[in-house]
């Protein structure tokens, strides 16, 4: 069964000018219908104000379609009666880890959730206790979260959405403010969570780098959904991405720029290890001819 | 400058002042308080001296965490002592041009140094050894008889929460905005206060933009996991009184009683031979109560 599922999902931001009249309305969402399946590990790239936040709030049913359906496991997020239930199922980790954090102490913040659940004391301990351990930071739970690096602070946040227990969490970002080293930090431990926990990921950045695990990518342009594949379909269309204003990662272009230069070489190369294996099989069957 | 400011923030170590009861620390720290403010002479102070010498080694924090925030009150401790020297009426001990130093305002000036530091150090130490979160807590639990009277005392309690949780951000967030502006030429340092006061103008437009921006943040963020209110929720760490609780309160109240004796006793005793022996000298000693050594030596007598 699909864990998210939409419907020619529409959203519109209505601009006002200073007295409040309707200026314009933006449609920042454009009829987006895809289902996304238990366990995946998905990624949504695009660039700024493709409208890959504004469909992530939409699963966590933080802004309600404007036209269309969003089912989150099978619940309508229009019905304000499962709200609470929709955002228990999938969990929200948002760009800056400062304006998330609202406990003063690290397992504080991480029983925030559970706390708001109404779940009993000893089960709330045990959860911040499992969650501060999947993402590796239970040694810190006594720590300040103005003392943790960025990256920290970003799994500290994971783990407060993975104590309320939900079966998808969705990845606003989490790594747009963070450097290189608190970026690889993040995604290994969200990459941990997938492959162990089974839960269901989205992640939404634009860091190629970072897509290149997922199960599938959906790529967004203008609110519309403009690819869609595995990680390797998508980067085997270097000049499409292009158009989309997308980067691919340095390997998939190096790769690209030979082929253009007449070196057969497979589309769609991730990592320097398999473009270093191409290569050397490539100058051995070649080689002899020099 | 911006990040001396103690007051608010945790020093993370375990100890047993940690780990009392929010509430028991929010008695202490109220009856502490009321308690500075009553005492008549020297002995009163030194007994609460004391007592907050014994919390601070108790609590394992670094003193000079609470001297820090000792410096941003400096300013106001000052004013408070030229003031009381100079404007005390009474019996007149120097005289700088037209002012006058009075014996009258020398003790005013002294006792008022003493029961500020005391009591800054005194709630320093309660924000220092409690977290935030749990403080509020303790409020919360204290306040909750005013929910009888639609007090929304949870929301309260959860503003106050998030305020404290925010200070060190801001701060922060506050010094960025400054550089960047000293950065492009901005003027924060020289002219007087006035000119300071103007050139703060340009820094809290920003600042402000800045702390909405964050609300507007924070509050999605809770909503997404599931924050409604006070009502249906559970709590992480309730608050229920132990062993360790109750004893800190007889302490407290052992306090309380030992520095009222100890406050009221050598005046009494002070004023007890006054009838019998030299009126003169006890008469001024009543009205000055000045360090009361003079008591002291009355005993002796």
């Amino acid at each position: 069964m699909s864990i998210i599922k939409t419907d020619k999902l529409v959203f519109e931001y209505i601009r006002r000018d200073e007295d409040g009249n309707v200026e314009g309305i933006t449609r920042a969402v454009d009829e987006v219908t895809l289902k996304i399946k238990q366990g995946d590990f998905i990624a949504v790239l695009g660039h700024n104000g493709s409208g890959k936040s504004t469909l992530a709030k939409h699963m966590n049913a933080i802004l309600c379609p404007t036209e269309g359906s969003i089912w989150v496991d099978g619940r309508d997020t229009k019905d304000e009666s499962e709200v609470w239930n929709i955002r228990q199922t999938a969990g929200m980790v948002f760009q800056n880890p400062d304006n998330q954090i609202i406990g003063q102490v690290v397992e504080e913040d991480v029983g925030f959730g559970p706390e708001n659940m109404g779940v009993p004391t000893a089960e709330i301990w045990q959860r911040v206790e499992e969650s501060l351990k999947a993402v590796g930071m239970y040694k810190f739970r006594k720590y300040s979260p103005n003392k943790l690096s960025g990256g920290q602070k970003q799994r500290v946040s994971i783990a407060g959405v993975l104590a309320m227990h939900p079966k998808c969490i969705v990845l606003d970002e989490p790594t747009a403010m963070l450097d290189p080293n608190g970026r690889k930090e993040v995604i290994r431990a969200v990459r941990a969570l997938n492959d162990v926990e089974n839960v269901t990921v989205i992640l939404i950045t634009h860091y190629m780098e970072e897509i290149i695990h997922a199960d599938s990518v959906f790529v967004m342009d203008k609110g519309k959904v403009a690819m869609q594949g595995t990680p390797r379909e998508i980067f085997s269309k270097v000049e499409e991405l292009k158009e989309l204003r997308l980067d691919v990662p340095q390997v998939t272009l190096l790769a690209y720029e030979l082929q253009k230069r007449g070196i057969a070489l497979p589309d769609g190369i991730l990592s320097i290890e398999e473009l270093t294996d191409e290569i050397v099989k490539y100058s051995r069957s070649h080689g002899e001819r020099r | 400058m911006l990040r001396d400011i103690t007051l608010g923030q945790y020093y993370q170590t375990e100890s047993v002042i940690h780990r009392l009861d929010p509430r028991v620390k929010l008695a202490g720290t109220v009856i502490f308080i009321i308690s500075l403010f009553c005492f008549h002479n020297i002995w009163g102070y030194l007994c609460a001296a004391l007592f907050l010498f014994a919390v601070v080694k108790l609590s394992k924090v670094p003193f000079k965490f609470m001297i820090k925030g000792m410096r941003s009150i400096m300013f106001l401790l000052l004013i408070t002592v030229v003031f009381n020297l100079f404007l005390t009426p009474g019996e007149t001990v120097l005289t700088i041009w037209k002012l006058h130093i009075t014996k009258e305002g020398i003790r005013i000036a002294v006792f008022m140094v003493i029961r500020l530091t005391m009591l800054i150090i005194g709630s320093s130490l309660m924000t220092l050894t409690t977290t935030p979160n749990n403080l509020t807590d303790g409020m919360e639990k204290a306040m909750s008889p005013l929910k009888l009277f639609r007090l929304p005392v949870h929301e309260i309690a959860m503003i106050m929460s998030i305020a404290l949780r925010f200070i060190p951000i801001l701060m922060e967030e506050t010094d960025k905005i400054m550089k960047a502006q000293i950065a492009r030429g901005a003027d924060f340092e020289s002219g007087n206060i006035f000119k300071k006061a103007k050139a703060m103008v340009p820094l809290l437009v920003p600042l402000f933009i800045a702390a909405f921006r964050r609300a507007n943040d924070l509050a999605m963020a809770m909503e997404a996991r599931c924050y409604r209110g006070g009502a249906g929720r559970t709590k992480m760490k309730p608050l229920i009184y132990k062993r360790r609780d109750v004893a800190a309160y007889l302490l407290l109240f052992a306090y309380l009683a030992g520095s009222i004796v100890v406050d009221r006793v050598p005046n009494m005793i002070a004023k007890a031979p006054v009838e019998e022996q030299v009126i003169t000298t006890a008469g001024t000693l009543a009205e000055t109560d000045l360090i009361d050594l003079n008591g002291l030596d009355n005993i002796q007598d």
